[in-house]
């Protein structure tokens, strides 16, 4: 057999694995600045682009994207080319995967903290770094699929068909819940609204979880577990039905993000059915994972990775234990909103993501700089005190989430909430976030010492170069199935098809959810008082974008008692329609804000921006001083309007022509009001008074940010308020 | 009180038949898919799973 030389290619490999590290800790120490703000909210004062609610997406794109972006990335490009005794096809494509993943990491670091953002979460980048993305997630799959192509190894390994259904997945995912009017370079709109919107938005982001986290993760695990523990995987069979079912049952899953919203009920359901399916290939595939170390845990005892790996399968296996738990309504209806989800995040996150991808990186770094791990000792020592992190991180999350939840449904004898005031049960969790940011600190400890770790190890190791391989080249087999040939074998030598069946598994699942609910658009029942967003609310709105204020206050009142009763009617799916994109937000640090219009005065609004504290006592929301100093820009306004026309809200052409005077006039209402306030006139009279003294540009307060967004919050709710309750029922 | 999240699949014209069919895509393909598995080859599941420890 003629046998042929190749090269591994390993330098792309290791870039990977330094950006791995680079932004890891990046996105660690962000995380940990967040946890911090709680504590000390004011800790970034008057600097919005370190403000919380700017920082938050940064954070979770930096550790979804970044730190497990590049963990997969190099994960799948040593694996890949092994599993199939290839060099990647392309140089140019892998190159062009890497530095085009950090230029889009770096515009992200730019344009998150600049309030640039589209709001929906995890896909919060502006449509020219969504384009960005998409173009190099192509390349990521062409040069997969074209190194499938040339491979000398005739099977697919089940790792690959992970890689496979991870490409295909995401694909679909990103440019659908991505589609947006653009308005200007870094402004655009979602072209749903509401509760499509949602809908869209939570079947891409679960599925980010799905297909981002969890499936390649599955994949490099049944590549890397096997190596470490020199040992096959447990149960192939049990691999094939692990992947054909997850992709098969995950897509569908998504709603369970919505239940008690005004999403129909019958995609809520639908989403609750599949999410409880889902624990079966989930733990089919821990399980398999587990028991690839069957004979071999006595080396887990002196291994840091298998440790790592065996916590990282744990972790995975208690995330899908209570992910379908958490999607039964009765338990969603405690968990939502609340500490809970981000203790459920963050076990995914530190120690499935976070651990396996450190076990890995064990792993793979003595073998490409051809040493040994500089010191076993160190990598013991980041194992304890990053499991430790763990379970002090998570655990008081859960005690918070359970605390928050009695404290929202607590009701006295006679029928009024026990804590009516919201800041008493967010006082009463603020030892929990101390505990959260100590386990945070002892987690990225861990990372820094691996840091130091690693760098050791690379200072003691030789240069990486690419590794000579050898094979023999594939003979051609027919097309057709041969003799004795089972269809799935047949399939697996068939790397295109095999692509086209996983993408017809997980499309089922996307139209099946999706379709009907563009369809039934009619079928939301409209409500003849919600009318469209007045010019200066508009910008409003997209200054509440910009601060992120959807981080930390849902707008989506559920039909609970209790939460009729602290927030008032609950949300219509009729509300909506004009909400591009929806904000009904995932966390409650913060009250709803759904019915916030018209309860407080207008210089109470202020005051609260300015200092919120002194309006709220405890309250441990940061000030937003910038937003009343700063001058808004109207420049847009007609033009974000016109998108928004086209995207169906009716706004007429004189209203587009008359935007300006509109705000004018609106903005000086609210001028007037807060003229009221002796305290507040004192100041901007003097304010005034100084900046003409001093020839300084003075922008009236009509013209300011605050009064834009006050305009906004005074809206919120307001269009079926009490006085329309009547009319409200009978449309 | 529900009935602005209720009803709203009706209004489709043979609605009815989603849930047939949805049981059917299911159900072939769970079968199919344990059909192929129980029936794999042992030599065939030794080669694959060996692939990772294979260089």
């Amino acid at each position: 057999m003629d046998m042929q030389q190749f090269y591994y290619d390993n330098k792309i490999v290791k870039k990977f694995i330094y950006a791995t590290l680079l932004w890891g800790i990046v996105g660690f120490s962000i995380g940990l600045l967040l946890a911090f703000m709680f504590l000390f909210p004011n800790v970034t004062d008057g600097i919005s682009w370190l403000s919380f609610g700017r920082l938050r997406p940064l954070h979770t794109n930096a550790v979804i994207f970044a730190f497990v972006g590049n963990a997969i990335y190099a994960g799948v490009y040593y694996s890949l080319q092994r599993l199939l005794k290839a060099r990647m096809a392309s140089n140019f494509l892998s190159n062009f995967n890497f530095w085009g993943w950090q230029v889009i990491i770096v515009a992200a670091a730019i344009t998150l903290p600049l309030g640039y953002t589209s709001s929906k979460e995890y896909a919060e980048l502006e449509w020219p770094i969504d384009i960005l993305i998409a173009l190099v997630w192509v390349a990521f799959g062409i040069n997969m699929i074209w190194t499938i192509l040339q491979r000398r190894q005739r099977h697919l390994y089940v790792a690959i068909w992970f890689y496979l259904g991870t490409f295909v997945t995401v694909a679909v995912l990103h440019i659908f819940n991505s589609l947006a009017l653009p308005v200007s370079f870094l402004k655009s709109y979602s072209v749903y609204a509401g509760v499509q919107d949602a809908l869209v938005q939570w079947w891409y982001g679960h599925n980010a979880v799905a297909f981002f986290l969890t499936t390649p993760f599955l994949g490099l695990m049944y590549y890397f577990v096997p190596k470490a523990a020199n040992r096959p995987v447990y149960s192939y069979r049990l691999s094939i039905v692990h992947f054909w079912s997850l992709i098969f049952i995950y897509i569908w899953a998504g709603p369970h993000h919505l239940l008690y919203t005004s999403l129909p009920d019958w995609a809520q359901n639908l989403g609750v059915a599949f999410s409880v399916m889902l624990i079966a290939p989930s733990w089919g595939g821990m399980i398999n994972g587990l028991l690839t170390l069957r004979g071999a845990w006595d080396k887990v005892r002196t291994d840091p990775v298998l440790k790592f790996m065996v916590v990282a399968i744990t972790g995975y296996g208690m995330a899908t234990f209570e992910g379908p738990m958490l999607s039964l309504k009765n338990v969603n209806a405690i968990a939502h909103f609340s500490d809970w989800i981000i203790a459920h995040v963050h076990v995914g996150a530190l120690a499935w993501n976070g651990f396996f991808t450190f076990g890995m990186l064990y792993w793979l770094i003595p073998r490409m700089f051809k040493t040994k791990l500089y010191s076993n000792v160190l990598a013991n020592f980041h194992f304890w005190i990053g499991t430790l992190g763990i379970i002090l991180y998570t655990l008081p999350m859960y005690v918070a989430g359970f605390v928050q939840a009695s404290m929202w449904k607590q009701f006295n004898p006679d029928g009024s909430l026990t804590y009516g005031n919201f800041l008493e049960t967010v006082n009463e969790i603020i030892p929990m976030y101390w505990m959260r940011a100590i386990g945070g600190t002892m987690f990225i400890i861990g990372a820094i010492v691996m840091l130091y770790n690693v760098a050791q190890t690379v200072k003691h190791g030789t240069g990486v170069e690419d590794e000579l391989a050898e094979a023999a080249a594939l003979t051609k087999v027919s097309k057709y199935r041969t003799k004795g040939e089972g269809w799935h074998t047949w399939l697996e030598r068939k790397p295109i098809k095999l692509t086209i069946f996983a993408t017809v598994a997980i499309l089922i699942g996307g139209i099946v959810q999706i379709i009907p609910t563009l369809l039934v658009k009619s079928n939301i029942p409209t409500i003849s008082s919600v009318k469209p967003y007045t010019p200066l609310e508009l910008e409003g709105r997209d200054l509440y974008i910009r601060e992120g204020c959807v981080g930390c206050h849902s707008q989506m009142i559920r039909p609970f008692r209790s939460e009729v009763e602290r927030y008032g009617e609950y949300s219509k799916a009729g509300e909506f329609v004009y909400d591009h994109p929806f904000l009904w937000g995932s966390k409650r640090t913060g009250p709803d804000l759904h019915r916030i219009g018209a309860k407080y005065s207008d210089s109470w609004h202020l005051n609260h921006m300015y200092d919120p504290q002194s309006t709220s006592p405890g309250s441990i929301m940061p000030s937003y001083k910038w937003l009343i100093r700063s001058a808004l820009d109207k420049s847009d306004t007609e033009d974000k309007m016109r998108a928004m026309a086209t995207l169906g809200v009716p706004y007429s052409e004189e209203e587009i022509t008359n935007a300006q005077a509109a705000m004018e006039a609106q903005g000086k209402k609210i001028e007037d009001n807060l003229q009221q306030d002796p305290d507040f006139a004192e100041n901007y009279a003097s304010d005034k008074k100084y900046a003409k003294e001093n020839r300084e540009e003075f922008v009236e307060m009509k013209n300011r940010e605050i009064v834009a967004i006050i305009a906004y919050i005074q809206r919120l709710g307001t269009d079926i308020k009490v006085k329309d309750k009547q009319k409200t029922a009978k449309n | 009180m529900l009935k602005f999240v209720k009803n709203h699949m009706e209004s489709i014209i043979g609605i009815e038949i989603y849930p047939m069919i949805s049981l059917i895509i299911f159900f072939t393909f769970f079968i199919a898919l344990f059909w192929w598995v129980f029936t794999a080859k042992k030599d065939y599941i030794n080669t694959v799973s060996n692939l990772p420890l294979d260089h």
